[in-house]
């Protein structure tokens, strides 16, 4: 492999996982935002308003990481991937362009209102800053998950006499069948991010006796929303997203399970190692005919594997997909039975004097962080070795004019201040977290 | 159809210079024109509602060039590729420099975003105005439309040029100059006593520097770049453009002396958006000249995306920006008026 493609690659992969950390939070956030000053509204209890008051900040600042992380991303489709832009920017950069014109603009003007104005907008003003917040948002997930779902499954296009793609039906891309659970499966996760680490918070409020009252709020929201996520995540977005994969991309969905042989009543493997150079899974684990059951509802059903398939047309790198695809399934059947468990002692009324549950919760916090990336790379390594799927090989995308020593010192540029970013970030959150909800009255300006 | 969205993506791009303009400026100005933490925290208050929502245009016309001219896109960022970084570099730390220093009251810690956001903000002036410089200047093309552009050469405007040569630092320094006198005249507007007295003295010594700049620049121009001559000769017409930023320039020192706080800031506005608009008429129908044999630029007609993805393009854009400039005007209605920081107790604000 080329080095300065090796590089591209691991620029854009680098700079979006980074990036996402921040956004996952915040879409979810800004549900439960609304959540709360919808309790506040119908409840009339400062309780909830103080509540709310204490997630905005955390939300302020990782929105402002999101806001600066994400410039260089749309940045990248140009300097890093210019063959690409030239060929796909009439498709892609709608969706795109309607992102920055319908989404970022809602979101941004009624964030500085929401953040700013409380007194000055009155309750009803104020929760709909706060809802307008949260629709932005989710906006702006759909624009994104639409474009990388024509990137997974290329629609409404045309080829032109010089092999250019042209977009032929603006509604075919902003309505291609991939994007519903991809979209809702996404959106899903963002919500578990955002319960686990409410939850999380909340457990740690009670754990160290401090700010009880806002601890049992938090930890209430986060288990119940937690466990409707969670079970929404497997099904039915998560199995809806695995049928379009076994359908549209069956190579893809063997390299994720190990399966490098056709066979009937295909097992599915819970653990194991692709072993690449002897073609099989090494420790496998397997739950037999349950990855025929899943994929195609019939438990003898033919399951392709690998070996079906041209070698030029699996995925570059087997064994990272393999793992990021376990990770994300495994953690998320432990959210579902952690969040089951913790929702039954909140209704035995024993959630919070059941101190090993909370420390569960509380030490949940990165997990739903590590589910959402490894499902991102399970999507995006899937892809493989296309950039666009069966229309452009994600070798043939790059900018043949950016030399390996350009990429790797903006790389190495990016990868310092994101680390310089991230201890900011955890000092300041960890301040928040510290000053509790209790210090954040109406009237501070700070 | 393309000299439709020419013009729109030209108006977006002009939107934002404009807009995120004046709060660059008043970056550039912040450590100078306020001493006083309090001093500093109405500088801070003047953009803070609204610095995210301008750098917002940049996104939004970012996206809107990439749909429109995907050809100009990929070349143009891929052989910018360095500055464009860096760029973005700069852009990341201004943007945490507003958002983390009312964070903690220490002695180390504000200076530090201060002078931060000072430096990002001058920077990205000066880059800015170099990247327009280049693109003004022509890059060499080869004829796949492609170019890769060293930081610098031997800092001559000629066909080995690297992305600065005197040429493009002028217009660097016009544009610092140009944003300088933008945000301390958006700071005389917004602020009220000591503050306000030294961004009027800020904004004098810019005006002068900027009627300077602008000669200079604009005879350079003419001779570095051949097509502008060739374009004006043909069509008169764009005569207007050049017209509209004189005027603006000369309403400055009218509404300065005069006390007309908000419309020596429209009149900024308003030279802006006619040196851009100017710029962008004269290299027509180039969008990014070639420069060596002329034949190899990028024209505008070459450069654009299809024609339907064009129409329908239009069809989502004109409501979408006529929302996005209802939020525009709804949020700098809310946060209208002079900055006193006694009457901002509320919110949970961090500005």
């Amino acid at each position: 492999m080329d080095s300065a493609f090796a590089l591209h690659r691991l620029h854009f992969a680098f700079t979006i996982t980074f990036h996402y950390l921040f956004p996952q939070l915040t879409m979810g956030l800004a549900l439960l935002i609304v959540v709360l000053k919808t309790m506040a509204l119908r409840t009339g209890n400062p309780h909830y308003d103080r509540s709310a008051r204490f997630w905005a900040k955390i939300f302020a600042i990782n929105f402002g990481m999101g806001v600066v992380t994400g410039i260089p991303m749309e940045f990248q489709f140009g300097t890093n991937w210019a063959r690409f832009s030239k060929a796909a920017g009439g498709v892609i950069g709608q969706t795109l362009a309607m992102e920055g014109v319908f989404s970022f603009f809602l979101e941004s003007s009624f964030l500085g209102v929401f953040l700013l104005g409380e007194k000055r907008l009155g309750r009803i003003g104020h929760w709909f800053s706060a809802f307008a917040v949260f629709a932005g948002s989710w906006l702006s997930g759909y624009f994104i998950i639409a474009t990388n779902a024509w990137m997974q499954h290329p629609v409404a296009y045309t080829l032109g006499p010089n092999g250019e793609i042209l977009l032929s039906s603006f509604w075919g891309l902003l309505l291609n069948p991939w994007i519903l659970w991809q979209y809702l499966h996404n959106m899903t996760g963002s919500v578990m991010t955002a319960a686990g680490v409410m939850a999380s918070i909340g457990a740690f409020y009670l754990l160290s006796g401090k700010h009880t009252n806002y601890g049992r709020t938090f930890v209430r929201i986060g288990v119940i929303v937690g466990l409707i996520s969670a079970c929404l995540l497997a099904f039915p977005t998560g199995d809806g997203q695995g049928r379009n994969i076994a359908r549209h991309q069956p190579v893809t969905l063997a390299a994720m399970e190990g399966l490098f042989e056709t066979v009937e009543g295909a097992p599915m493997a819970i653990m194991g190692q692709p072993d690449l150079n002897n073609q099989k899974l090494d420790n496998p684990f397997l739950l037999p005919k349950v990855l025929s059951f899943i994929t195609h509802q019939r438990w003898e059903a033919e399951v392709k594997g690998l070996n079906h398939f041209p070698r030029d047309q699996w995925p570059d790198n087997i064994p990272l997909l393999f793992y990021s695809f376990h990770i994300m399934v495994g953690l998320g059947t432990i959210f579902i039975a952690l969040m089951a468990l913790a929702a039954l002692l909140l209704v035995l009324r024993r959630l919070d004097r059941t101190r090993p549950m909370l420390w569960a919760l509380m030490l949940l916090l990165p997990f739903p962080y590590i589910a959402n990336t490894a499902g991102w790379i399970t999507a995006e390594l899937g892809r493989q070795p296309w950039l666009i799927y069966g229309l452009m090989r994600t070798e043939n995308g790059w900018s043949p004019h950016v030399s390996s020593g350009n990429t790797l010192f903006t790389l190495i540029g990016f990868m310092g201040m994101y680390l310089v970013l991230g201890i900011l970030f955890l000092f300041l959150v960890r301040r928040e977290i510290e000053h509790g909800p209790e210090q954040a009255p109406a009237g501070e300006v700070k | 159809m393309e000299v439709l969205w020419f013009a729109l993506v030209a108006i977006m791009i002009a939107g934002y210079v404009v807009l995120d303009g004046f709060d660059m400026g008043a970056g550039i100005i912040h450590l100078y024109a306020a001493r006083s933490e309090r001093e500093r925290r109405s500088i801070i208050a003047s953009i803070g509602p609204v610095w995210d929502g301008n750098e917002v245009w940049l996104l939004a016309g970012g996206g809107t060039l990439y749909f429109a001219f995907p050809a100009l896109y990929a070349s143009s960022f891929s052989g910018f590729y360095l500055p464009l970084m860096m760029v973005l570099w700069l852009l990341i730390l201004r943007g945490i420099s507003i958002e983390f220093r009312n964070h903690l009251d220490s002695p180390t810690w504000k200076p530090l975003w201060d002078f931060v956001f000072t430096f990002a903000s001058a920077l990205l002036a000066i880059f800015f105005g170099a990247a327009l410089g280049n693109v003004v200047r022509g890059v060499p093309l080869n004829p796949e439309g492609e170019f890769f552009l060293p930081l610098w050469t031997n800092f001559l405007p000629g066909t080995d040029a690297g992305i600065l040569d005197w040429y493009t630092i002028l217009v660097g320094v016009f544009a610092f100059a140009t944003l300088t006198l933008h945000g301390a005249l958006w700071v005389w507007y917004r602020t009220e006593g000591p503050v306000q007295e030294r961004s009027r003295r800020i904004a004098w010594w810019a005006l002068a520097a900027v009627t300077v700049c602008m000669v200079v620049t604009t005879i350079a121009s003419w001779s570095v770049q051949p097509q502008i001559p060739a374009s004006f000769a043909r069509y008169p017409l764009g005569y207007i453009f050049p017209l509209l930023a004189i005027a603006g320039l000369a309403g400055i020192p009218f509404y300065l002396l005069r006390g007309r706080e908000l419309m020596a800031f429209l009149h900024s506005c308003l030279f802006i958006v006619g040196m851009l608009t100017s710029a962008a008429f004269g290299i027509f129908p180039y969008v990014l000249p070639s420069n060596a044999p002329t034949h190899l630029g990028l024209t505008v007609y070459a450069a654009a995306a299809p024609a339907y993805g064009l129409r329908v393009g239009l069809m989502w854009w004109i409501p979408g920006m006529l929302l996005a400039v209802g939020y525009t005007a709804f949020v700098y209605h809310r946060f209208a008026g002079k900055i006193r920081l006694e009457g901002e107790q509320e919110g949970y604000g961090t500005y």
